[in-house]
């Protein structure tokens, strides 16, 4: 597998660091209660079909990349710093 | 036996080799089974489950029986197929699975056992007793059935792997592959031809037909000399496309030092990755059996194989050939021979009307129902439409048709297609995206249209990519349609072998229908067809079609035959490469790890970094006796120990201070510059992460340290907190672990040390503890920490790493000469487990700041990572596991890490356990055992007993429990 860092271009999947479902981009308030912060904490969907999720690329430039992708057909629509998603 | 002026290769040009011993003779180009049949050799190994002899069945890859040892001892390779292995001088060939001798294999009485060897056999009959099964059974059935065998020995061999790229990758270089690469190369593409053999032509090397005017093995040598002279082409002979991967990446493996004499500059193999934009696959087909009543004795094998060793090789695999088929190319076997001086006994056509004949007797709608011949074919039983006749042949050539080699359009799950006309499956478009098949392998046999095909795929596939494709027409070539009828099993009396790898016959799977395994997958794993090095390719659409028969279904009904990686056997070593020894994992080396070798103190693994373990002295003849002596001398004098290994992140910015109160639980903001402070950090799930030490260097620079395993994790975290949590914090992160080398100096006389090679000295007001401050090392600029993890008055002092070397010989001497000198990593240990200080062990990614007893570090008066999730129902409270210390109330009982903790009179079972030990060590300062441990409610308990036991180690200890701190709990030697 390979990822297309917007920064460093396309890489060897051995660059990248997996970091798991993007939704830990959505950090609750502290005060959201325990439900919400469960959900954040625990809760994952395995979707047969797309997914978001979250690449670090460690043997390259240190950004955090959402990344497209489908666990399918294993196409990736789209790597995008998670910087900008999460602003 | 050699034909005098056939083949492509000088006959002349003799090599020397060895089978089974006894020295032979070859000529350069031969295959070890070409040279074998050249010498009158028919019979070359012992099948898996019978043991019996077996013949080469094949000219290429797919051979199921063929298969020989190559080399000896711990060189040794076994189940190499004697049709792919090139000859070379020298070479030394075994057969396999026999013994004492290929000839008379004593194991072949489990043929005469065969009726007991059904399908199904093992489930049923070694089922009892069950303790029977490892100590008993297997090992029987692993020396009467079975495959060459491993030497046992490390294999020093060298293998290499390699990536490379390319814009079209054409897999396999027959007329279809050859065509293609030229195709996509005069457009202008970057191409990598591969294919599995050592020569370029695939068919056309095996055939006398022309191809553009000229034979067709001379059109592929002019092919291939063009293509050789252009820039944009990589050609890869003996690489085999073994699989197809996401993205278009291909595996391949090259046979690099496999064809020629040892070398040690060469490696055996390369694996490759390739990563191509789009990929022509042009894998040709392979020949399918016709499963007639044993059919398997030596003399027997594929018509395409006969007519390769004929016209390739030069070699007739017999002097009186006889022919049996479905389809046209029985006749083209028999007219080849016929062409070439061997006598055809007899072309038997099991259509009733072949439509074609030739100047040798043929029989129509007639098929073989017996043969005749223990060691190799004497005879043959013909049934005909007129009754039978027995022929005299010492070879039969078969042919049941052939199956496009479609494999790698199925490794990304896709299945393939039946085809009524062919009968036999073709590739699904699509399969496998940016590849597509052209030729033979996609159910297109005359070589006309696989011209055609290719020229087409190939102008669509570089098109895609932007090329403008080349006018390039398809050279006039053989356009002869195949012309099939199926057979796939005959009657008669006897074995009628489908799976030659994995003696399994016509009645193993009707057998399996009959008992219900009427998928396909299953009656696979009943019978064990399919399996093994050869992976079904000659057998897997015979069984399926037998089963379909069975099962009165129809073939496409029954199911369809799949493939996965890889599509030939690729060896682990080559997949490994690079990776063997140290090549496993890279090795960090602090600055100080020579002067630790000089003092021959054996190093440890932390990570990938190497720690001296301990410094031995004369006389002292266990390790514990060296580790006492360092512990005594930290707390009595002065010990000097690297830390350099521990994680540094320096932390620059207006939003520094922060950053950290995000990610710690305590507070740094409120850190006065030239302070250190012990920070906790939390995973967002409320469990410990990591510790340290940060120093604040300035306003809004400081220094973090991390424990030494965490440290990728932490660098990781801060990352994506700093990314992605807090965008608005202006701060700027790097690792500066390497760029420091950094010792630390304990013991009464550490000051004393540190102040003898500074340049200022420092003072209890200068530097109280916890303190940092910037010095100067000898005119180097350093650091000065005021930190201790043994518990003793201590410094850590850090220079750049070029001067680490340096500055910790002279920090060994100067403690040497003060009573003290270099201490290990197991006193170190000691040491933080006498104070209390816990490390991964304790904090392993299960426990708590509550759990260690840092609830309080854990600051209310901010949000950080993990705040939320730390106070959660069932991370508080008097049911958590919490950090004790223990101490055996026997000093000299042993406590380990790992043993589980149980009330004084309760039985030692899961229901009963209340906790479980971390750390353990004899402490010398205490005279005792003692440990770190994690019991329920344990704060509350100190001063009670616990028994330990550890069921392993079979070790039970009466404990006392108390608080975590031994040594110094009010910490006055600390501050002293
Ligand atoms: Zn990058």
């Amino acid at each position: 597998m390979r990822l297309t860092c917007p920064l460093c271009g396309e890489r060897d999947r051995r660059e990248f660091y997996y970091g798991g479902d993007a939704m830990a981009l959505e950090r609750p308030a502290p005060d959201a209660g325990d439900v919400a912060w469960n959900d954040y904490v625990h809760l994952r969907d395995n979707p047969a079909g797309a997914t978001r999720d979250l690449w670090y690329h460690d043997g390259g430039c240190g950004t955090w990349l959402v990344v497209e992708r489908d666990t399918l057909t294993h196409a990736i629509a789209k790597v995008t710093p998670a910087s900008e998603v999460a602003r | 036996m050699r034909v005098a002026g056939k083949g492509l290769y000088d006959q002349s040009r003799r090599i020397g080799f060895s089978f089974d011993g006894k020295p032979m003779s070859g000529i350069e180009g031969d295959t070890l089974a070409s040279a074998l049949l050249a010498s009158g050799v028919r019979l070359m190994g012992r099948s898996f489950k019978y043991h019996r002899p077996r013949g080469v069945l094949t000219a290429g890859s797919e051979e199921p029986n063929a298969l020989v040892t190559i080399g000896q001892g711990a060189q040794a390779e076994p189940n190499v197929r004697a049709t792919v292995q090139e000859l070379f001088a020298g070479l030394n060939a075994q057969s396999q699975n026999r013994w004492p001798s290929l000839r008379a294999d004593l194991l072949s009485v489990n043929d005469l056992a065969a009726p007991f060897f059904s399908a199904g056999f093992y489930y049923k009959t070694f089922m009892w007793p069950r303790a029977f099964w490892e100590r008993v059974y297997e090992p029987i059935i692993r020396r009467a059935a079975g495959l060459g065998a491993l030497s046992g020995r490390h294999n020093e061999d060298h293998y290499e792997k390699a990536f490379a790229f390319c814009d079209v990758l054409v897999i396999g270089g027959g007329p279809s592959g050859l065509m293609a690469a030229l195709t996509a190369a005069r457009s202008g593409a970057d191409v990598i031809l591969a294919d599995e053999d050592q020569r370029f032509g695939g068919r056309l090397l095996a055939e006398t037909e022309e191809v553009d005017g000229q034979p067709g093995a001379e059109w592929a040598a002019s092919m291939v000399r063009e293509l050789e002279g252009m820039d944009n082409v990589r050609l890869m002979p003996r690489t085999t496309v073994t699989g197809a991967y996401d993205q278009g990446t291909y595996g391949a493996l090259e046979r690099v030092g496999l064809h020629r004499p040892r070398e040690a500059h060469l490696p055996l193999e390369c694996f490759w990755r390739i990563v191509a934009r789009r990929a022509i696959l042009c894998a040709g087909a392979l020949e399918r059996p016709i499963a007639f009543p044993n059919n398997d004795r030596p003399g027997i094998m594929m018509a395409g194989a006969v007519r390769a060793y004929l016209n390739r090789w030069g070699v007739a695999p017999g002097q009186r050939v006889a022919v049996f088929g479905n389809n046209d190319d029985a006749h083209r076997t028999a007219r080849d021979l016929a062409a070439a001086g061997v006598t055809v006994a007899a072309v038997i056509d099991s259509r009733a009307e072949p439509g074609v004949s030739g100047d040798f007797p043929t029989y129509s709608g007639a098929q073989v129902v017996a043969t005749r011949g223990r060691q190799g074919l004497t005879g043959l039983t013909v049934r005909h439409s007129g009754g039978t006749v027995d022929i005299g042949a010492d070879c039969l050539a078969m042919s049941g048709g052939w199956n496009p080699s479609l494999h790698l359009t199925c490794h990304m799950n896709g299945r393939p297609d039946w085809s009524e006309s062919l009968h036999t499956f073709v590739p699904r478009a699509g399969a496998i995206p940016g590849l597509v098949a052209a030729g033979a392998c996609n159910g297109t046999f005359s070589t006309s249209a696989c011209l055609s095909e290719a020229i087409a795929a190939t102008k669509a596939a570089v098109s895609e990519l932007g090329f403008k494709p080349a006018a390039i027409k398809a050279p006039r070539a053989d356009g002869a349609a195949y012309r099939i009828e199926p057979l796939w099993a005959v009657e008669g009396k006897g074995r009628k072998w489908i799976d030659f790898q994995n003696d399994v016959h016509v009645k193993d799977v009707l057998l399996a229908a009959q008992e219900n395994f009427r998928s396909v997958e299953h009656m696979k794993r009943y019978t064990t067809q399919g399996m093994a090095t050869d992976q079904g390719k000659s057998s897997n659409v015979v069984a399926l079609a037998v089963l379909a028969d069975a099962t009165g279904r129809g073939i496409p009904q029954t199911g369809t035959t799949t493939f996965r990686p890889p599509y030939s056997p690729v060896s682990i070593a080559a997949m490994g490469a690079g990776a063997q020894g140290k090549g496993f994992a890279p090795e960090r080396f602090t600055t100080s790890d020579q002067a630790s070798r000089d003092r021959a103190a054996p190093m440890i693994e932390a990570g990938l970094w190497y720690r001296p373990s301990y410094f031995p002295r004369p006389g002292e003849a266990t390790w514990r006796e060296a580790c006492d002596r360092e512990v005594t001398m930290v707390r009595e004098a002065v010990g000097v120990c690297d830390v350099s290994t521990l994680g540094k992140i320096d932390i620059q910015g207006p939003g520094a201070a922060q950053l950290l109160d995000f990610v710690y639980t305590n507070t740094f903001s409120t850190l006065p510059v030239g302070k250190v402070r012990y920070g906790l950090m939390l995973r967002e799930d409320g469990h410990v992460m990591d510790d340290g030490t940060t120093a604040r260097l300035g306003e809004q620079h400081f220094v973090m340290t991390t424990t030494t395993a965490a440290a990728g994790l932490v660098m990781r975290h801060l990352d994506f907190v700093l990314q992605v949590l807090r965008p608005d914090l202006d701060v700027r992160i790097i690792s500066v672990t390497e760029q420091w080398a950094q010792f630390g100096v304990a013991g009464p006389q550490a000051r004393e040390v540190i102040n003898s090679l500074i340049d200022a000295p420092v003072d209890h007001a200068t530097m109280p503890y916890m303190a940092c401050a910037p010095v100067q090392v000898g005119g180097v600029g350093g650091r000065l920490f005021r930190i201790s993890f043994s518990g003793e008055h201590a410094y850590e002092l850090a220079v750049p790493a070029r001067y680490g070397e340096s500055l910790y010989r002279l920090l060994v001497a100067q403690a040497e000469a003060l009573g003290g000198g270099p201490y290990g990593m197991e006193a170190l240990n000691v040491l933080r487990i006498e104070k209390g200080h816990i490390t991964h062990a304790e904090i392993h990614g299960r426990t708590t700041a509550f759990d260690i007893g840092f609830d309080r570090m854990v600051s209310r008066k901010k949000d950080c990572v993990g705040q939320t999730s730390a106070a959660r129902p069932g991370l508080i409270g008097p049911e958590r596991e919490q950090l004790v210390g223990l101490r055996s109330v026997t000093p000299a009982d042993k406590l380990t890490a790992g043993a589980h903790l149980f009330a004084g009179g309760e039985a030692a079972v899961r229901a009963n356990d209340q906790g479980y030990v971390t750390s353990v060590c004899w402490s010398p300062t205490l005279g005792s055992n003692i440990g770190l441990a994690f019991l329920r409610n344990g704060r509350a308990r100190h001063g009670e007993r616990v028994r330990l036991v550890d069921h392993l180690r079979r070790i039970e200890t009466v404990c006392e429990v108390c608080d975590p701190v031994f040594v110094d709990p009010e910490g006055g030697r600390l501050r002293g």
